[in-house]
C-alpha cells in the first residue's frame, strides 16, 4: 500500500514537472513535424514508384516510423533528468525513503512513458489532418497505443539506466546518441527492413535484434490501410503476435536490468 | 539496545579516511550531537546511518536494524534532513510535502493536515503555492527541515538544520525539536557548527576531528574539563605571562591568540589576584564563561567561527546555483 503511494508520488512529480516546462513539449512536436513535412514530402517528390514502399506516399509510409522516433527519442533523452537529480540532493530525498529501489524505478519509468504519450499524441493528432490514409479507429489506436507504450517503457528503462551510470549530463547525452540514431535507422522507420535481405543482409539481422522494429512493424501494418480499408501485406513483415511478444519481452528484461541499475547506483 | 549504534566505522574515499573507526552508541530519546570542522565526517557518517552510503569496515545499527543487513527496515524508521538543499525547486512547498507525505508512509487522509502543521510551525503559510525556486535561502531551508519531521519518524538526523536561519527561527525550532523529544522519545543526531544549538540542545557531543573522536561528553562535562571560566588578558610580555600562569595550580589552560592570553581559570573569583600577580602588568582583561567555542578550540585547534561564516556562504551559493 505505502508502495503503490510512493509509486504515485514519484509519478505525479514527474509529471507535474512535466507539465511545467512547456518548451520541452514544443521542442519534441518541431523535430518530428520537420521529419514529416521536410523529408516525407521532400524525399516522396523524388520517388517515382510507390510499390517499394507498400503502394502508399513516401510521407505517409514514414509516419509511423515518425510516431516511433517521437517515443524513442522523448523516451531515452528522460533519462537525462536521473543524471541531473544525483548531482545535486533531489535524489537523496527519494532514496532515503521506505520505497523499494523497484518503487522508485517504475514510477520513474512511468513518468518518463507519460510524458512521451502525451507528447506522441499530438502528432498522432497531426497526423489525422495531413494524412488521409492514415485509419484511425477504436482497434487501430488501442493497438497503436498499446506498443507505443511498450516501446517507451522500454526505451525508458534504457534511458534511466544508462543515466544510473553516468557522472555528466554531457556523457550521457553523448553515450545515448551513439545508442539512439542507430535503434532509429535500423527499426525500418524510414524503409521497409525486408528489402534489405538479398542488398545487406547484416543489417536485415540488426534491424531484428532492434526492439524498435517491432514497434516500428506493428504500428505501420495497423495504421496505413489500402483501397477499401483493406490491411496491407507488404506491411506485416513480422506480425503482430510476434511484435508484442517480442517488444513485451524487452520490457520485461530492461524492468528487471533497471531495478538493478537502481539498486546499485551511486550518488 | 541503543537507538542508533556503530562498532568500528569506517568510510574512506580513495586514500582519504573520511569516517575513521567510530564508535557511537546514542539512547533512545537523546539527542546527540556532532561537532567538527569542515570535512570532519559528519555527513559522511549520517550518510552511512540513514543506509545512502556504503561502508567500509565496522558495522551499523539503527533502530535496531543493521544499515547493511535491513536497509529497508531502517528506512522506515528515519527521517533526515540534508545538509545541501534537496528540495525540489521546480514544485511549490505544498507539494514538496504533499509528495514527502506520499513516499514516507504518511496515511494519505492525514497528510493535508500534517502539510498544514508543518507549514505552521516553519511560518511559510501563505508562500506555500509558489515555486521553491522562488523562495530565499532561509525559507527553503524552513520547508526542508518541515519536511523531514513530516512523517513523524523515530529517529532523526539533522545535518545542519538551522543553518542560515534567522535568530528567531532558530528558537522556533529549537523548542520544537525539543517539544518532540519529550512527547514521542524521538532520537536525534544532530550535526552543527552554532555552538549555542550544540550547547541548548544535545545531551551528548562528539567533537570530531578527521573522523575520529576526540572528545565524547554532556556539553556542561566538556566545558568543566576545558577548565572554568576564560580569563582574556592583554598582557606586556606575553612569554613570561604565558609561562607563569600554566605553572598555577588554578589555570587548567592557557592559549595565545592574536597576542592575546585565554586563561582558563578554575574557580575565578577566590584565583584572580593570583592570575594578575602572574601575569605581570596587564594592558586590559575580561572574564567570560567558557564556551563550546573554548572546547572546540581546546579539541581541534580551530576556532569554530571561521567555519560557519565559511558554511553558510556556502550554502547559499548551493542554493542558487541549484536550477534544473
Ligand atoms: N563523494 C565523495 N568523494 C570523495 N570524497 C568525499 C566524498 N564525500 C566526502 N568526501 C570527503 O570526506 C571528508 C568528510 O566529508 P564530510 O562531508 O563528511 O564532512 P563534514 O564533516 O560533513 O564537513 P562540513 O562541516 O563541511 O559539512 C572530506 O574530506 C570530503 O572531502
Ligand atoms: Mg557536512
Amino acid at each position: 500500500m505505502s508502495q503503490l503511494s510512493g509509486l504515485y508520488a514519484i509519478w505525479l512529480r514527474e509529471v507535474k514537472v512535466f507539465f511545467r516546462e512547456y518548451s520541452r513539449l514544443i521542442g519534441s512536436v518541431l523535430t518530428p513535424l520537420l521529419w514529416l513535412v521536410v523529408v516525407g514530402k521532400g524525399i516522396g517528390a523524388s520517388i517515382e514508384d510507390d510499390a517499394s514502399f507498400g503502394g502508399v506516399g513516401y510521407d505517409t509510409f514514414i509516419f509511423p516510423g515518425i510516431l516511433c522516433m517521437t517515443v524513442l527519442f522523448q523516451s531515452v533523452f528522460y533519462g537525462l533528468y536521473i543524471v541531473w537529480d544525483r548531482k545535486i540532493d533531489f535524489l537523496k530525498e527519494v532514496l532515503a525513503a521506505p520505497l523499494h529501489r523497484s518503487t522508485i524505478f517504475l514510477g520513474k519509468v512511468l513518468g518518463g512513458v507519460t510524458d512521451s504519450m502525451v507528447q506522441v499524441t499530438i502528432i498522432v493528432i497531426l497526423g489525422y489532418f495531413i494524412f488521409p490514409e492514415v485509419t484511425y479507429t477504436v482497434r487501430s489506436l488501442t493497438v497503436v497505443y498499446l506498443f507505443m507504450f511498450l516501446l517507451a517503457v522500454t526505451m525508458t528503462s534504457i534511458g534511466l539506466i544508462i543515466g544510473s551510470r553516468m557522472e555528466s549530463p554531457e556523457g550521457f547525452s553523448l553515450v545515448v546518441s551513439l545508442v539512439v540514431f542507430p535503434m532509429y535507422f535500423l527499426s525500418g522507420a524510414l524503409f521497409l527492413k525486408r528489402n534489405l535481405t538479398s542488398e545487406a543482409p547484416y543489417l536485415y539481422w540488426a534491424t531484428v535484434a532492434n526492439p524498435v522494429s517491432y514497434a516500428v512493424d506493428a504500428i505501420r501494418y495497423t495504421l496505413l490501410r489500402g483501397d477499401g480499408g483493406r490491411p496491407i501485406e507488404a506491411f506485416n513483415e513480422f506480425g503482430l503476435a510476434l511484435d508484442f511478444a517480442v517488444l513485451g519481452g524487452f520490457c520485461l528484461v530492461l524492468l528487471v536490468i533497471g531495478t538493478w541499475a537502481f539498486r546499485t547506483m551511486r550518488l | 539496545m541503543g537507538a542508533i549504534e556503530t562498532h568500528g566505522l569506517t568510510k574512506r574515499f580513495g586514500e582519504l579516511v573520511a569516517v575513521d573507526n567510530l564508535n557511537l552508541d546514542v539512547a533512545e530519546g537523546e539527542i546527540f550531537g556532532l561537532l567538527g570542522p569542515n570535512g570532519a565526517g559528519k555527513t559522511t557518517t549520517i550518510s552511512m546511518l540513514a543506509t545512502l552510503l556504503g561502508l567500509d569496515s565496522g558495522r551499523a545499527s539503527v533502530a535496531g536494524y543493521d544499515v547493511i543487513d535491513k536497509p529497508a527496515k531502517v528506512r522506515e524508521q528515519i527521517g533526515i534532513v540534508f545538509q545541501d538543499p534537496s528540495s525540489d525547486d521546480i514544485l511549490t512547498g505544498h507539494e514538496n510535502l504533499y509528495l514527502h507525505g506520499l513516499m514516507y508512509g504518511v496515511p494519505r487522509a492525514i497528510i493535508p493536515q500534517r502539510v498544514e502543521e508543518a507549514l505552521e510551525l516553519v511560518q511559510l503559510k501563505g508562500r506555500e503555492d509558489d515555486l521553491v525556486r522562488t523562495y530565499s535561502g532561509g525559507m527553503r531551508r524552513r520547508l526542508e527541515l518541515a519536511r523531514g519531521l513530516l512523517h513523524h519518524p523515530r529517529i532523526l538526523f539533522l545535518d545542519e538544520p538551522t543553518l542560515g536561519l534567522d535568530p528567531q527561527t532558530r528558537q522556533r525550532i529549537w523548542a520544537h525539536i525539543e517539544s518532540i523529544v519529550a512527547e514521542r522519545k524521538v532520537t536525534i543526531i544532530l550535526t552543527t557548527h552554532y555552538m549555542e544549538e550544540a550547547d541548548r540542545l544535545c545531551d551528548r557531543l562528539a567533537i570530531i576531528d578527521f573522523g575520529r573522536i576526540v572528545a565524547l561528553d554532556s556539553p556542561q562535562t566538556l566545558k568543566d574539563t576545558v577548565g572554568g571560566d576564560t580569563v582574556q588578558l592583554e598582557v606586556v610580555n606575553v612569554e613570561a605571562a604565558a609561562t607563569a600562569l600554566e605553572n598555577l595550580e588554578c589555570v587548567s589552560r592557557c592559549e595565545t591568540r592574536d597576542g592575546r592570553l585565554d586563561v582558563a581559570v578554575q574557580d575565578v573569583a577566590q584565583n584572580l589576584p593570583a592570575v594578575f600577580t602572574a601575569a605581570g602588568e596587564i594592558a586590559s582583561f575580561s572574564v567570560r564563561n567558557t564556551t563550546l567555542d573554548d572546547v572546540f578550540l581546546h579539541y581541534t585547534g580551530h576556532d569554530i567561527r571561521d567555519e560557519s561564516a565559511e558554511g553558510v556562504a556556502k550554502h547559499m551559493h548551493r542554493v542558487r546555483s541549484v536550477n534544473r
